[in-house]
């Protein structure tokens, strides 16, 4: 029996963005802290911990998000006990977004011209108080929009959560597909959804760019 | 945790991913080379072509880069047959990458082009070129140098995202292993080695990269 696509469809649509947006703010918290980590591991100055955190990123950017879901997905069965696939999500887009974000920001970081790390240096300041007081400051503000078009990237990526069963905007959009049979008109509204959260992100990403992109000498 | 790791049925399986492999290598490779197409056109246009082109190709770069390439996927997919174009689900994933990376890489391109002095470009047309062979000769060669270590991490990231066109059953990799999961359960084990695979893959693409580099850009004598 083939229903009718109504308003009651395109509600439900439009309801599960609220799923997409969680998703997208649980990654980009958890992904936050996380990154801001890896990037100083990144910039530290034990060459083990550079290199740890080297080799995290690697694994992350070089392997496909979908597998990353698969096997937290999987890989919680493993442990005995399933996890939610709201849970299996979170936890692989958090890793991720580490890694993205961590790499972004060690580019800011290193984006800090020399001359600032020698003169906090020469005030006396040891590794981490320099870090704290000269150079994120200052990284800071070139950080701001690369990160905010990383956002773009995250929401778009959520999409993929919907592959393991969770149902946000993506997997909403197939389910009513599978009882209306409108593909144009239900992922048509489905990718104007992401791109009424995605546009503005991106102007504002490149309107910070124009104001902060460069740093000051 | 009494979880035993079994290899075997991956192990049994060696020649089907190895195949798969091959799959999304030949996958990812046609998407690039007809991604790289799409830009350069796209960045022509953008760059040099009349308002309303510049316009059309804005709207595209921005529509594709900001809904999710699984959605573009599902309307590729799903729609077109509704519109009465048919295509096999290899087609359509094709399809669906190159759209994807070539608004991507229309950014890029047109970066790369926009970095070309304006001198050069003078200086072409004032040796009695046209503005195409101008566009062909002068500016197209130096600019893809100059955004080529941006272009190739874009191809890379598209390689890897060629794992999601599994969802509309098209034969790769992933597909390959969600095949053998299904039929074996062993799903952890399957996709720690598959994902170790698409690890490889990405290095294998990064020194492809770097020897067309050398090989096209860096070699004594190259224009650039």
């Amino acid at each position: 029996m083939i229903r009718q696509f109504g308003p009651s469809e395109a509600v439900f649509i439009i309801a599960a963005v609220r799923w997409t947006l969680l998703l997208s703010a649980i990654a980009f918290i958890g992904g936050g802290i996380a990154g801001l980590g890896v990037a100083l591991a990144r910039t530290a100055p034990p060459a083990w911990l550079r290199r740890a955190a080297a080799g995290y990123i690697q694994l992350f950017q070089g392997t496909p998000l979908l597998m990353q879901l698969f096997l937290v997905f999987f890989g919680s069965t493993m442990l005995g006990t399933g996890i939610d696939p709201l849970v299996a999500a979170a936890i692989a887009l958090t890793l991720n977004a580490a890694a993205f974000l961590g790499e972004i920001w060690r580019g800011c970081i290193q984006a800090i011209p020399t001359g600032q790390w020698e003169a906090a240096t020469a005030l006396g300041l040891r590794h981490l108080p320099r870090m704290r007081y000269v150079v994120l400051p200052q990284a800071g503000k070139i950080a701001i929009a690369p990160t905010v078009g990383f956002l773009v990237l995250l929401v778009k990526s959520t999409s993929l959560a919907s592959i393991i069963g969770f149902v946000e905007l993506t997997r909403a959009g197939q389910i009513i597909n599978n009882v209306t049979f409108r593909p144009f008109l239900v992922f048509g509204l489905v990718a104007v959804v992401y791109f009424v959260l995605c546009w503005p992100l991106s102007r504002l990403s490149q309107m910070l760019e124009r104001r902060f992109g460069t740093v000051r000498r | 945790m009494n979880y035993v790791f079994q290899f075997g049925d991956v192990w049994a399986a060696r020649w089907d991913l190895l195949w798969g492999s091959w799959l999304t290598i030949q996958l990812s490779a046609s998407a690039m080379v007809l991604g790289l197409l799409v830009a350069v056109l796209c960045a022509l246009g953008k760059t040099m072509g009349p308002k309303p082109v510049r316009w059309a190709v804005d709207c595209y770069i921005e529509a594709i880069r900001n809904t999710p390439f699984l959605v573009q996927i599902f309307l590729i997919f799903f729609g077109l047959p509704r519109a009465g174009i048919y295509m096999s689900s290899n087609q359509a994933a094709l399809l669906a990458m190159v759209v994807n990376v070539g608004a991507y890489a229309t950014e890029i391109v047109r970066a790369g082009i926009e970095s070309i002095g304006r001198g050069q470009i003078e200086a072409g047309l004032a040796l009695g070129m046209r503005p195409l062979q101008v566009f062909r000769y002068v500016v197209l060669f130096p600019a893809l140098s100059t955004v080529y270590p941006a272009l190739s991490s874009q191809f890379i990231l598209l390689m890897l995202s060629s794992s999601v066109v599994s969802t509309i059953s098209a034969q790769e990799l992933t597909a390959t292993a969600n095949d053998l999961q299904a039929r074996t359960f062993r799903s952890f084990e399957i996709y720690i080695v598959v994902t170790g695979i698409y690890l490889v893959l990405s290095l294998l693409f990064t020194g492809a990269f770097g020897a067309i580099y050398r090989g096209v850009f860096a070699r004594p004598g190259a224009r650039a």
